[in-house]
This record gives C-alpha cells, sequence and structure tokens, in this order.
C-alpha cells in the first residue's frame, strides 16, 4: 500500500513541478528575487540567496508543499503555529508526519526518504539525537539570527536552539487538593497509582529528564542522576508509580492525574486545550534548580522542499510564533532579545512566568552518562 | 479415484501431478511476489541490520543484549504472554465453535456471530487500549463500582503489567479463533457421530476417537496463529505499559532511542530472536502434525 501511494505522491510531485516551472516562467520575477534550482536551494545558507523575503516566499510558494515531522498538536503550541503558517502560506501545504515520533524516527525518516517527495524539510530535535546526524543537515541563518544567544546556535547556522521547558510536575487538583510543593510529597499515599511519566527513560528523553529533574530534587546533580533512579524506585515500591504511557486523553479523564513532563505539554494539556484539556490541571515547576532541555531547529540537507524549509525557520523566529511557543509555557531561544526589543507578549510572559534564570541542562556526555547509568539500573528499579 | 487411492489415506487431498503444473504455477505468481516483497525482503532486511553497526561494518556485538537481564526476561515474558492468551484464547474460541456448531449457519446466530469476530479479531491498538483503560483502568467503570462498594483506593488496575494484558489480547484472540477454526468444525460429518451410535460407542468415545483426532492439526495450527498474533503485538501494549517487558517494546526502544544513541541495529538482533522462537514454534508443529496425521489414520 504505502509503496503504492509513494509511486501516487511522486507522480503528483513531478506533475506539479511541471505545472509551477511552467507558471515559473510566465512570472515576471522581481528585480531582486533569484530563482534557485533545487540544488541551489538546498545549500541557500541566508534569505540573501533568494535575494531577501518576497524571492524566499515566491520560491516556497513554487515548491507549494512543506513536510514537517514529530510535532504533535498539544506540543508546544505546534497546533497553532501550523495553522498559523497556513494562514499566512496558503500556497504552501504542510504536510505533517508522524506527530508522535521521536528525534530518532526523524532521523530515521530523513535516512529511509532520502530523494522522495516525502522525505522531512526540517527538524525539531533533541541534541543527543542530533549531534549524532550531524552530516544531515543544512546551515542556514534566520533573519533574526543575532537575536540567538550565540551560545544557543551553531557559529555556522547548523542547528540553532528554538525552545526549552521546564521539568514540571501536572497534577488534577481536584484529586489533589493540597498540591504538590516538593518531589517527595508523591511518595504519600494519597498518590497511590498516580503518578506517571512519558515512556521509558531508556527510550524518550522526555522521559529521562523526568528522572534527571527527581535527581536534582534528592540531592543528585546534572552528573549524578542515581538518586533520581532511586526515587522512582521508591515510588514504585509505595505502589504510586504508574507504567501506562499518559497522554493528552489519560489526563483529561482522570486516568493519569500526575504527570512529570515538560511544563509546555502540562500547560498545553490543561485549561489551554479547551475541551480536549483537564479544566484543573495544575502545573508546578519544584523550587530548586530547574531543568530545561532545548529543542534544536536544523534543515535537512535533503529537502524536497528547501525553500519552504527555510521559510519555515524564518516564521519560527518571528516574534509572533516565538509569543505563540511561550503561550504554551516553552521558552523561546530568542526571549532574552524580544524582552529587550519590546516585541514579547507581555500578558503572556506574565502569566506564564519568566524563565528561571538558573535552570540546567544536560550537555551530551553528561546525557551519555546518565543513559549508561539509566540502561544498567532502570529496569530493575521500577521492575 | 486412483489419485485417491495413491495417497496415504483418506481426507488428503489428491495432488495434481504432471503437465498441470506447468501451467499452474502462474496463478501462485500473485502471492509469491507479494510474500516476497512484503514478507521476506522485509524480514530479511530487519534480521540482516542486526549484524551490522551503523556504519555498515559486520559486528556480532548486538547479539550482546541477549546477555542482559531485562532482554531475557522479556523474551520469557513475551514468550508467556502469547502461550497464555493462545492456549485461553483457543480453549475459549473452540469451544464457542462447538456451542455454535448446532445452529443454521446461515441463521440468526451464527451470522451475528461471525460479523462481530470479524470486527473484533481485528481491533487492537491504541484505541484498544483506550477501551479497556475505560472499563478496567484505576478510574475506569469496573474500578468505580469496587471503589464504591469496598472504599476508596481498593481497586488496582492490573492492566499496567504484563500480566494485565491477558485479558485485552483476549479480546481479539478470542474472536480470531472462532474466525480460522470455525471451518475446520463444521467439516466433522454427522454421519461420524451416527456410525460411532450405530457401533456401539458413546459420545465420549466419539470425541476421543474421532473428533479430537480429526481436528486437533487444525486446533494447534489456529494456536499457533494465535501465538504469533500475541508474540508480535505491539501498539497496545506500548500504550498501557510504557516501561518494557515485551520483546516488541524492546525493538521499539531499540530502534527509535532519543538517550541510548548507537544502538539502533540492535533491534535486528532481537527481530531474528523472534524468528527463531517462530521457527522452533513451526518445526514442533509440524512434527505434532506429523504425528496427528499417524494418529488420524491409526
Amino acid at each position: 500500500m504505502k509503496t503504492r501511494y509513494l509511486a501516487g505522491a511522486a507522480v503528483l510531485a513531478a506533475a506539479a513541478l511541471a505545472l509551477t516551472a511552467c507558471a515559473g516562467t510566465a512570472t515576471p520575477a522581481s528585480n531582486n528575487t533569484k530563482t534557485l534550482t533545487l540544488a541551489q536551494a538546498q545549500k541557500a545558507t541566508s534569505i540573501a540567496d533568494f535575494g531577501g523575503m518576497d524571492g524566499l516566499v515566491a520560491a516556497a510558494n513554487k515548491e507549494g508543499h512543506l513536510n514537517v515531522i514529530t510535532l504533535p498538536p498539544s506540543w508546544a503550541n505546534y497546533g497553532q503555529i501550523i495553522q498559523g503558517f497556513q494562514k499566512k502560506y496558503p500556497g504552501i501545504k504542510i504536510n505533517s508526519e508522524n506527530p508522535d515520533g521521536s528525534s530518532a524516527d526523524e532521523v530515521a525518516a530523513a535516512k529511509a526518504q532520502k530523494g522522495q517527495s516525502t522525505a522531512p524539510d526540517v527538524f525539531d530535535i533533541g541534541t543527543a539525537v542530533m549531534d549524532q546526524n550531524l552530516d544531515l543537515l543544512a546551515p542556514y541563518k534566520v533573519g533574526s539570527w543575532k537575536d540567538i544567544p550565540d551560545n544557543f546556535k551553531d557559529a555556522d547556522g547548523t542547528w540553532y536552539y528554538d525552545y526549552t521547558g521546564l521539568m514540571s510536575v501536572g497534577y488534577d487538583s481536584k484529586k489533589f487538593p493540597n498540591g504538590v510543593k516538593k518531589l517527595d510529597d508523591l511518595l504519600g499515599s494519597e498518590f497511590k497509582n498516580a503518578v506517571a511519566i512519558k515512556g521509558d527513560p531508556t527510550q524518550a528523553n522526555e522521559a529521562l529528564s523526568a528522572v534527571t529533574m527527581a535527581a536534582l530534587q534528592s540531592g543528585g546533580s546534572v552528573d549524578n542522576i542515581q538518586p533520581g533512579i532511586d526515587f522512582f524506585q521508591k515510588l514504585k515500591q509505595a505502589g504510586n508509580f504508574l507504567g501506562t504511557l499518559p497522554k493528552q486523553a489519560t489526563v483529561a479523564s482522570g486516568e493519569t492525574p500526575v504527570v512529570i513532563q515538560w511544563s509546555f505539554n502540562n500547560v498545553g494539556w490543561g485549561p489551554a486545550a479547551g475541551s480536549a484539556g483537564n479544566p484543573n490541571w495544575k502545573t508546578v515547576v519544584l523550587p530548586g534548580t530547574g531543568l530545561g532541555s532545548y529543542y534544536n531547529q536544523a534543515i535537512n540537507k535533503d529537502a524536497p522542499n528547501p525553500a519552504a524549509a527555510r521559510l519555515w525557520e524564518e516564521y519560527l523566529y518571528t516574534p509572533a510564533v516565538q509569543n505563540l511557543y511561550l503561550a504554551a509555557g516553552a521558552y523561546p531561544s530568542q526571549l532574552a532579545a524580544m524582552k529587550k526589543n519590546g516585541t514579547v507578549d507581555k500578558s503572556v510572559l506574565a502569566k506564564v512566568g519568566d524563565a528561571p534564570s538558573d535552570f540546567v541542562q544536560l550537555d551530551s556526555d553528561q546525557a551519555a552518562k546518565a543513559s549508561t547509568l539509566l540502561t544498567a539500573k532502570w529496569a530493575a528499579a521500577i521492575g | 479415484m486412483t489419485s485417491l487411492a495413491q495417497s496415504r489415506g483418506a481426507g488428503v487431498t489428491p495432488r495434481r501431478r504432471g503437465a498441470r503444473i506447468g501451467v499452474g504455477w502462474i496463478g501462485v505468481v500473485p502471492f509469491g511476489v507479494y510474500a516476497l516483497l512484503f514478507l521476506a525482503i522485509p524480514a530479511v532486511l530487519a534480521v540482516a541490520s542486526g549484524f551490522f553497526t551503523q556504519n555498515g561494518t559486520f559486528t556480532l556485538a548486538n547479539f550482546d543484549t541477549f546477555a542482559d537481564p531485562t532482554t531475557q526476561k522479556d523474551i520469557i515474558g513475551s514468550i508467556g504472554l502469547s502461550a497464555v492468551t493462545a492456549i485461553a484464547g483457543a480453549i475459549a474460541g473452540a469451544i464457542i465453535c462447538y456451542a455454535l456448531l448446532p445452529m443454521r449457519a446461515d441463521g440468526l446466530v451464527r451470522t451475528v456471530v461471525d460479523a462481530a469476530s470479524s470486527v473484533f479479531a481485528q481491533f487492537g491498538g491504541v484505541m484498544l487500549a483506550f477501551a479497556f483503560i475505560a472499563t478496567m483502568g484505576n478510574t475506569g467503570l469496573l474500578g468505580l463500582i469496587i471503589n464504591g462498594l469496598f472504599g476508596d483506593n481498593t481497586y488496582t488496575s492490573p492492566l499496567y503489567t504484563v500480566p494485565g494484558l491477558v485479558p485485552v489480547y483476549l479480546f481479539f484472540q478470542i474472536p480470531l479463533m472462532v474466525l480460522t477454526f470455525m471451518p475446520a468444525m463444521e467439516a466433522l460429518k454427522p454421519a461420524w457421530g451416527e456410525a460411532v451410535a450405530t457401533l456401539g460407542g458413546t459420545r465420549l468415545t466419539y470425541w476421543w476417537r474421532v473428533g479430537i483426532p480429526v481436528l486437533a492439526p487444525a486446533f494447534f495450527g489456529c494456536a499457533i496463529l494465535l501465538f504469533a498474533n500475541s508474540f508480535s503485538s505491539f501498539a497496545t501494549a506500548a500504550a498501557l505499559i510504557s516501561q518494557g517487558g515485551l520483546i516488541s517494546l524492546d525493538i521499539f526502544r531499540a530502534s527509535t532511542s532519543e538517550t541510548v544513541i548507537g544502538h539502533a541495529n540492535e533491534a535486528g538482533s532481537l527481530a531474528l530472536a523472534m524468528v527463531v522462537v517462530m521457527i522452533v514454534l513451526m518445526t514442533a508443529y509440524g512434527a505434532l502434525q506429523r504425528r496427528a496425521a499417524k494418529w488420524a489414520n491409526r
């Protein structure tokens, strides 16, 4: 079935290319815009290579498609962000593939579908997986490059931070009116069968981050997450650890009444989600050292729609979209600059709360060390 | 009748020989191509990946995963879960088939059971997981009733453990058994029962001497199908138990991990382990079927 579909898609894409190619020659280009071949566009490192924004928009419209991957609508406001792009650039159709997949799935899709029209154009990817696959990425610097702090980006533009959440505890305030003030509260008997994390920490970065956050709260550090593993072992022994995979639906139904996950997901699954969310869902970032983890934006060097990919990056780093991330509780990488130049949405910032100045994130050595420890200890701790 | 006499006993379909084979294979080609493209090639590629590093060099390092107690436990967990749901599903399904046997094949009950089985046998994945969460989860219907009767927090959902998957898997295993075993049941001729009765046999003699020997190969064949069905199930388990415990979940973890980098090809060696388990099972089945054939001829 899939092969047939792909073949069909390829025929369609070829037809579309042929048609738009005709249209392209018919429309007179404005003075500055440049018409790039696919190979040239795949190597474009800034908007100037397209002769400015108009040229980029024209080139992206000509492609007519944009393939994004692993962007769940309830994750960091991606539902609204994608809708916003569709509204702003109605000529470009977004194909959102495998929304619930992992960073490793992004890489696998880029490799498996290389050269096909369905390959992902852009990545929203975790650092650990990205570091192993830098050769898949095309350097590109967005127009607002200077607003991204230097330690948040690769000097050549191969990757750049987009947003981070903070590890947070989300809970149903109707079921737990006393709330969660410190991590050890979760060991209490009222939290029986209540506490879930986002998967297996030897598979999912978000779950590994939950263990790391527990370590920071229990005397451990980013160099030593053993106390975090110990915490989950105690949680399991107390009968409070819930092995199911939390989803927006399980939070809404009350089956997973406490979820340790990124703040933007806890915020996104609560009242902010309207009727699909849990109206009593509260998000707490526990006092003490916070844990964040920036996700990176990057462009596939074999992007089938290279101009649309670059237009998407330009769009993500506009103040409007950076404010959308912020509204979901995801701190965008240009936040500091936006506060300085006044483009931050102050009411949103007041509602979400400013990013703490002292949160930590695992560097790649620490992440590797943590996953080695988890491989050895995790299954036994919660088995 | 000559061909029937040549073949080794009643009930074995006469084989077509000679010139007919020359044209007959054309009919098999579409299936052969299909099986090659969608079964053989992907299986070979998946298993072969277990023998290489991600850079494409040959290695046996991916098999180190079998020294890991977690992997060993998960293989046993998968085999155990599949065996329990296959045996329980096969027995329950066979009993349902037996109960349906006296009914008219085109009657209302049979039609409804057939239709419902076709639907439920294919009902799986996250939808099935959520249906069971709504019924048997901590805040599900059953939990609410039990907590209402015996006080809060009495009920702990069994769903989020490997044994908790048994009722969930039976939900699609039993209907699958009904669908696949019913044709074999229907092949039992009433005349055989009458013959046994004429010769002074009881109902028990009939089942022991005729019914069970005739049905045994089909029964075990269906049970193996059920085993494979459970063994390869993934989506339902992944939605209910996020912390591993089954080999299919380990394959998912190895191939998609964001945190343990560089072990993706272990998925290939784990897949090989699954293939080996199925080969052992099919071989045992082959031996059993030959034994059963002798038994039937006795």
